[in-house]
């Protein structure tokens, strides 16, 4: 479970999020709220990418701040855009560098890599270079090299925003299918709809808490305003 | 390196690029230490033997050489008329035989082995040097050269469409600032894959 207890952000002066307090334990739990509203700070504090001024953000019982390599090996994060999460030329070179990080062995590596190809059925991908790839492509090669990493928790901020209906609609089957609990960040509200919580933000504070379908209409008269 | 990797399956390509890398170093000590034409010209035949060994195509092999073509001749000529046309043809054959056999290693070695044969032979100085973060400043500067030049392309077009033509200042400024905001992001990505998790 990840608990944040008592959480202030504030950043060069200005308070991006104001005295959080919630646990999260369901499965999948949509993020929401305008530009601005906290959101994605909200969500770079339950790896450690983002450390709270006050409070404290505990993964598992690890402590954000003092134990942010154990965190972050139990927290994958997905980036909006992939183009910069994406690290090595080929995509199996760029998918082993999570888990040489992990020190595992050689060998276990190029397994894991081709199982997970396999997996997604994206083998034919595995020698391409990842500056050819589509941008649905590197978004799902952005996912599998945080996947292939075996986090118990996985924090996507955005990850649909760049893509077309086709690869949208791909990347939420497999997001669906994950054993992983996960957090989402996002404007498109098709997507939360078989979620278990949606969190909304409004100026820094939770302005909503509830399953979609009482949080959504709150986040959707902000956006009347 | 970027995208000059040939696919196939030879055993030049299965060579460990370490093992490689000190064939190159060798070769390039070998040809000043026979300081003699049939040296040079016997390098450039076996380099050539070793393409061929390594199933890359003609047309490919040329394109190692082309970028320098010009260069040669030009070396060739000057050579010949102000030293000697013995002299000329050493050098020319020298240079030929070392950049083709270091595109014949470029050619048949992935990145990532490239990258860990030259961690390895960091390795004994790990003590004063930090070898991973070496190793990954390399492929990151690989991985960022096409990156790095679509940014600049779609700034020259973001401007030409608002009418600037051609201006290198106009174009370093923004590329500059969105290259340092992605060096940013990825930090933070390299931090998010748990690396340096060991340290």
């Amino acid at each position: 479970m990840i608990r944040v207890q008592s959480v202030s952000v504030e950043i060069e002066g200005s308070l991006i999020l104001q005295n959080l307090t919630l646990d999260l334990d369901q499965k999948r739990i949509g993020i929401v709220g305008l530009n601005g509203s906290g959101k994605s700070t909200f969500a770079r504090l339950l790896n450690g990418l983002q450390l709270p001024t006050s409070g404290k953000v505990t993964v598992a019982g690890d402590d954000t701040k003092t134990d942010g390599k154990a965190v972050r090996r139990n927290v994958g994060f997905v980036f909006q855009n992939p183009e910069n999460q994406i690290v090595y030329p080929t995509v199996s070179e760029d998918l082993a560098f999570g888990l040489k990080n992990l020190k595992k062995k050689k060998e276990q590596i190029t397994e894991l890599v081709s199982k997970a190809l396999e997996e997604y059925a994206l083998s034919h991908l595995a020698h391409s270079f990842t500056h050819h790839l589509s941008g649905g492509e590197k978004q799902m090669i952005a996912l599998i090299g945080v996947m292939i990493m075996e986090p118990n928790y996985i924090v996507m901020d955005e990850p649909t925003t760049l893509l077309d209906l086709r690869n949208k609609r791909r990347l939420m089957s497999v997001i669906e299918q994950l054993k992983q609990s996960v957090f989402m960040v996002t404007h498109d509200l098709d997507l939360l709809g078989s979620f278990d919580r949606v969190l909304c933000f409004h100026k820094g504070q939770l302005a909503a808490d509830d399953v979609p379908s009482v949080a959504i209409p709150k986040y959707l008269e902000f956006c009347a305003e | 390196m970027i995208s000059l990797y040939h696919r196939a399956d030879s055993i030049i390509h299965r060579v460990p690029a370490g093992a490689k890398l000190l064939a190159l170093v060798g070769l390039s000590s070998g040809l000043f230490i026979f300081d003699n034409v049939w040296a040079a010209s016997g390098a450039v035949g076996i380099v050539l033997v070793l393409y061929a060994i390594a199933q890359i195509p003609l047309k490919v092999a040329f394109s190692q050489i082309k970028p320098v073509l010009y260069l040669l001749v030009l070396f060739f000529v000057a050579q010949g008329f102000f030293v000697g046309w013995d002299v000329a043809v050493l050098i020319v054959a020298r240079f030929a035989a070392l950049i083709l056999a270091a595109g014949l290693i470029t050619l048949t070695t992935l990145t990532s082995n490239m990258v860990g044969a030259i961690e390895a032979g960091l390795r004994p100085f790990s003590r004063w040097i930090a070898v991973d973060k070496v190793s990954l400043a390399l492929s990151l500067a690989i991985r960022f050269i096409p990156v790095v030049a679509t940014l600049t392309t779609e700034v020259r077009e973001a401007q030409r469409v608002r009418g600037l033509e051609s201006n290198i200042f106009a174009i370093a400024m923004p590329v500059i600032i969105r290259t340092l905001k992605m060096g940013t992001q990825i930090a933070e990505a390299l931090d998010a894959r748990s690396f340096g998790a060991s340290d």
